[in-house]
C-alpha cells in the first residue's frame, strides 16, 4: 500500500468547511475553490487530478465507510453512471446553480431582500438564520452564500445516501465537476464523448 | 491462471477511486479521460474492480487477452 501523503488527508476539508458554515456563512464563499480548482486542473493540465487526489468529498466518501462500515458495497444501478444521466445531473445541476446566481443578482439589484435560510434537496428551507449578522457585508454577497452553502449541502447529503446505498464514492460517477472536468479532458485529447 | 484488471474506457468516469486503492499503483488515469491498468504491474487482486463506483472494471484472465 502507497504511504500516505498531505494530500491524503483532505477529507478534513469537507468537515471543516460545512462545521464553518454553521458558525458563520460568510464562509461558503471557500466553496468557490471546489468549483474553481478542478476547472483550473482541467483547463491548463487537461487532467482530472483535482478528482484523483485532492478532492475532499470524494476522499470523505472513501474515509466513512473504512472507519465507520456505513456503506453496503453494492454495485449502483448503471444508469447512474451513464453518459444520458451524468450530462442530464450536470444540466440540472448547473441550472440550480444559475438560480442561486440569480437570485444573487435579484438581492444585489433591491428587487429582493435578503432570504437568511438554507435550501435543502432544492426543496426543503432550513432557516440558517443564526449564521449571519446583517449589515456584515453588502447582502447579495451574503445571499450567495446561502445559495452555495445550499449546494454544497445538498450535494454532499447525496453523495452520503449512495455512498451508504451503493459503493463509497458513487457520488463520483455523477458528480457534476467530475462530469464537467472530464468532458474538458477529452476535448482536450481530442477523444470522442462516449 | 494470472488474472489482470480490465477497464471500459467508455464508461470509467476517472474519479481515480480505483489507482487509490491499489495495492500495487498499477493504475493510472490517462489525462482525465480514463483509467489504465498496467498489466504488468497488476496482480490481479480484484480490489479497484470492487471499489470502481461505476463498476466499469472487471477481472479478467490472462489467456483472454
Amino acid at each position: 500500500m502507497r504511504s500516505k501523503r498531505w494530500h491524503d488527508y483532505l477529507y478534513l476539508w469537507t468537515i471543516i468547511y460545512f462545521v464553518l458554515g454553521l458558525f458563520n456563512i460568510l464562509f461558503a464563499w471557500l466553496g468557490m475553490i471546489d468549483f474553481l480548482v478542478p476547472l483550473l486542473f482541467a483547463i491548463i493540465g487537461g487532467n482530472k487530478y483535482f478528482c484523483n487526489k485532492f478532492c475532499g468529498r470524494g476522499q470523505l466518501f472513501a474515509f466513512l465507510p473504512k472507519k465507520f462500515h456505513c456503506s453496503r458495497h453494492q454495485q449502483a444501478p448503471s444508469w447512474l453512471s451513464s453518459s444520458a444521466f451524468r450530462y442530464g445531473f450536470l444540466v440540472f445541476f448547473m441550472m440550480m446553480f444559475a438560480n442561486v446566481c440569480w437570485q444573487t443578482w435579484l438581492v444585489f439589484g433591491g428587487a429582493s431582500s435578503l432570504n437568511e435560510s438554507i435550501r435543502l434537496l432544492w426543496v426543503f428551507r432550513v432557516p440558517f438564520g443564526w449564521t449571519y449578522t446583517s449589515g456584515t457585508v453588502p447582502e447579495w454577497i451574503a445571499q450567495y452564500s446561502f445559495g452555495l452553502y445550499s449546494l454544497m449541502l445538498t450535494s454532499a447529503l447525496i453523495g452520503l445516501i449512495v455512498m451508504a446505498l451503493y459503493r463509497p464514492r458513487t457520488w463520483c460517477t455523477f458528480c457534476p465537476m467530475g462530469t464537467m472536468t472530464q468532458i474538458i479532458c477529452r476535448a482536450k485529447t481530442k477523444k470522442p464523448l462516449p | 491462471m494470472k488474472r489482470f484488471a480490465e477497464v471500459n474506457k467508455a464508461r470509467c468516469v476517472s474519479c481515480g477511486a480505483c489507482a487509490n486503492e491499489c495495492p500495487k499503483e498499477a493504475i493510472t488515469i490517462w489525462r482525465g479521460c480514463y483509467a489504465v491498468v498496467d498489466v504488468n504491474v497488476c496482480v490481479g487482486c480484484g480490489v479497484c474492480s470492487r471499489t470502481c463506483p461505476a463498476g466499469c472494471i472487471e477481472m479478467r484472465l490472462c489467456d483472454e487477452k
